[in-house]
């Protein structure tokens, strides 16, 4: 929370001086773009240029803010529409740029005319918007959220002082009332001589002894029974990992199938840990989060620092687009475990079975960091094997004994633990 | 007196017990040596391998069970080559078209969309951009086996992700959507001879899973 309010201040001012430097870039940047349809340019940017091209970063092609200042606008509009005969006729311009992005070629776009090409000109020499509009809602955000938590407690620290003060407004007025009575020579009751303390007279009761007794050990029972059966579970660990990967966003937010990263839960035992190069299948073109993704939690800062710990895993300098060979392996924390005497196959389930990733692994699409949702005991196994139908359709090599197990347990459809799923040596072998 | 502080007592060791649970760290385990393998597990540390990590590359030299080389160059060069002479060595049929879409709605539509428009999820939420749309290139079966092995431009390689007879899969479904986009009937042979890539890729998937496991944390397979 501190760290937002810091970042506050400071980048206010940031943004105050950027936007009064800006006041002075904007009439000189408008002079020089040609005129042009920035809202048209962004979209024919986004869908043709995009995949090459960022505006303020280099990227598989040269960053194109300023692209202007670089060449003059025929240049452009000729090396657009085909780069090749460009290189091909010798301009040196065009090879020299050719040379340095690894001679990959660009694609010709004859489709675009000058008009679309000044569109996409005016589009990306817009300067880079100021994180003002960013940040403000976001500390507003986390500043509402610190002002519930501090009214909260303050409710609750008003409520504990007033009870603190009756208590002792009570013994005050006990003792005021007791020495006025002594003032007066009133004679206060005394405690009886020979009164039974209570713990005598609840020994002297053996009944209630008994029954006390009784009590005391069904309830230790209870709890000790309690303890001994989460012994070896597991239940909601919640390690903390070596990259805050956040499921959230990329699962649940982006809706990027499980299988994307866990492909060998398709068709092996394990699931897989993916590796970093399918990170990078996305995070080559995704260097830091946008505005939106951060939290109160997290703040972008964060979550960019954490891109950033992948790339040094992984080797990538962004500068350059290209991979160093300098890799650190990630030790990623296991969460999910089961012993070694039970055997489990993730292709069986994913695609045999179709058992949805969240019926064993819970809300992962909702989970920020990873827990173990499941307790994995054999309990847990075998319920659902109970409950579970097989989908026995399009099988023609089982039909026979499917259809001879139906009419064994006279049921429709079979479920798993029908077919031998409670069977010992399925899993224990 | 004396009783209150035995209570109290009571009471810390009580308090401190059930604040052992912690879910930061594991559980503890009954007879552990029943749990932990002796054999070594997936992803697992091991002296013997070098810096500890059992992940690995191949020997150089060597191939996974069921991972054929390709022989066309990740260069502009074998990218035309292969756009021109490769062929896709499946039969286009109902069931492979089912499969290609299955595994095409995993690794492929979250960007290029349902229909092939470069469309998809990411794209809509501006997370990645300037997908084309599959009408909008010349794409052929070589080029688009060749583009899913390697990777091209700011699209990553998908070799470690699918097994060979997977991507071609794929590439009747990308062809599919293509000619539904240019409003063309999609190829469909109807008793053509299954000259299906050896069985053993689609059986040894697991091995191309092994190759994946192993470029874990090493590179980026280009």
């Amino acid at each position: 929370m501190e760290q937002v309010k810091n970042r506050n201040s400071v980048s206010r001012i940031l943004i105050l001086g950027i936007a009064f430097l800006l006041t002075f870039s904007m009439p000189a940047v408008a002079q020089d773009a040609p005129a042009g349809d920035a809202a048209k340019g962004k979209e024919l940017f986004n869908s043709l240029c995009a995949a090459c091209h960022k505006r303020y970063k280099k990227s598989t092609g040269p960053a194109l803010f300023g692209v202007t200042d670089r060449r003059d606008t025929e240049w452009i509009y000729s090396w657009v529409k085909n780069s090749k005969a460009m290189i091909d006729a010798g301009d040196a311009d065009a090879i020299a740029i050719f040379e340095e992005y690894k001679k990959t070629p660009m694609n010709a776009f004859p489709q675009l005319s000058n008009t679309d090409i000044d569109n996409i000109i005016a589009y990306v020499m817009e300067p880079k918007a100021t994180p003002s509009t960013g940040v403000t809602p976001g500390g507003d955000q986390a500043q509402q959220v610190e002002g519930t938590v501090i009214s909260n407690e303050l409710i609750l620290g008003a409520l504990a002082f007033i009870l603190l003060l009756l208590i002792s407004i009570l013994v005050l007025v006990n003792k005021t009332l007791k020495n006025i009575a002594k003032a007066n020579g009133v004679e206060l009751p005394e405690d009886k001589e020979g009164h039974k303390p209570l713990w005598k007279a609840f020994v002297d009761n053996q009944f209630l002894v008994i029954v006390s007794s009784i009590l005391l050990l069904l309830v230790s029972a209870y709890f000790a029974y309690g303890y001994l059966m989460q012994v070896g579970v597991d239940q909601g660990y919640q390690p903390i990992q070596p990259i805050h990967y956040s499921h959230r966003i990329h699962a649940g937010d982006n809706k990027i199938d499980c299988k994307y990263c866990h492909s060998s839960a398709r068709v092996s035992k394990t699931s897989g840990i993916p590796s970093l190069n399918v990170c990078m299948n996305c995070h080559k073109s995704i260097s830091e989060v946008a505005e939106t993704t951060a939290t109160a939690d997290h703040s972008k800062e964060f979550y960019d620092g954490e891109i950033q710990k992948l790339y040094n895993a992984v080797g990538w300098d962004p500068s350059s687009q290209s991979y160093t060979g300098e890799t650190k392996p990630v030790k990623w924390v296991r969460i999910h475990n089961l012993p070694d005497f039970a055997y489990f196959n993730h292709s069986q389930h994913v695609s045999v079975a179709g058992v949805k990733c969240q019926q064993c692994h819970g809300p992962i699409e909702e989970m920020e960091v990873v827990y173990q949702h499941a307790p994995l005991t054999m309990g847990w196994c075998i319920n659902c094997h109970r409950e579970t139908n097989v989908k026995v359709e399009g099988n023609e090599y089982y039909e026979k004994i499917h259809k001879e197990l139906s009419k064994k347990y006279g049921v429709d459809k079979l479920t798993a633990a029908q077919m031998g799923g409670l069977e010992c040596g399925k899993c224990h072998y | 007196m004396k009783s209150t502080i035995k209570l109290l007592a009571l009471v810390i060791i009580v308090i401190s017990a059930i604040s052992c649970k912690n879910d930061r760290k594991p559980n503890y385990q009954f007879f552990p040596n029943m749990y932990e393998s002796h054999g070594y597990e997936p992803y697992s540390e091991h002296k013997v391998f070098k810096g500890g990590q059992e992940a690995m590359l191949p020997v150089e030299g060597t191939i996974s069970r069921g991972w054929m080389p390709y022989e066309f160059e990740n260069n502009t060069e074998g990218y035309n080559l292969a756009k021109d002479t490769l062929k896709n060595p499946l039969a286009y049929n109902e069931e492979n078209l089912e499969k290609g879409k299955e595994l095409y709605t995993i690794y492929c539509g979250i960007c290029h969309g349902a229909k092939g428009k470069g469309k998809g999820d990411l794209v809509k939420r501006e997370k990645i951009l300037g997908v084309p749309s599959y009408d909008s290139r010349e794409i052929t079966e070589g080029s688009i086996y060749h583009v899913m092995y390697y990777g091209i431009n700011s699209m990553g390689s998908y070799a470690a992700q699918t097994s060979e007879h997977e991507r071609w899969q794929i590439v009747q479904y990308v062809e599919k959507l293509k000619a539904d986009l240019e409003g063309r009937t999609p190829r469909l042979d109807s008793n053509a001879p299954v000259v299906a890539v050896e069985e053993a890729v689609h059986d040894e998937a697991h091995a191309t899973e092994g190759h994946a496991e192993e470029n874990h944390k090493e590179e980026a397979h280009h």
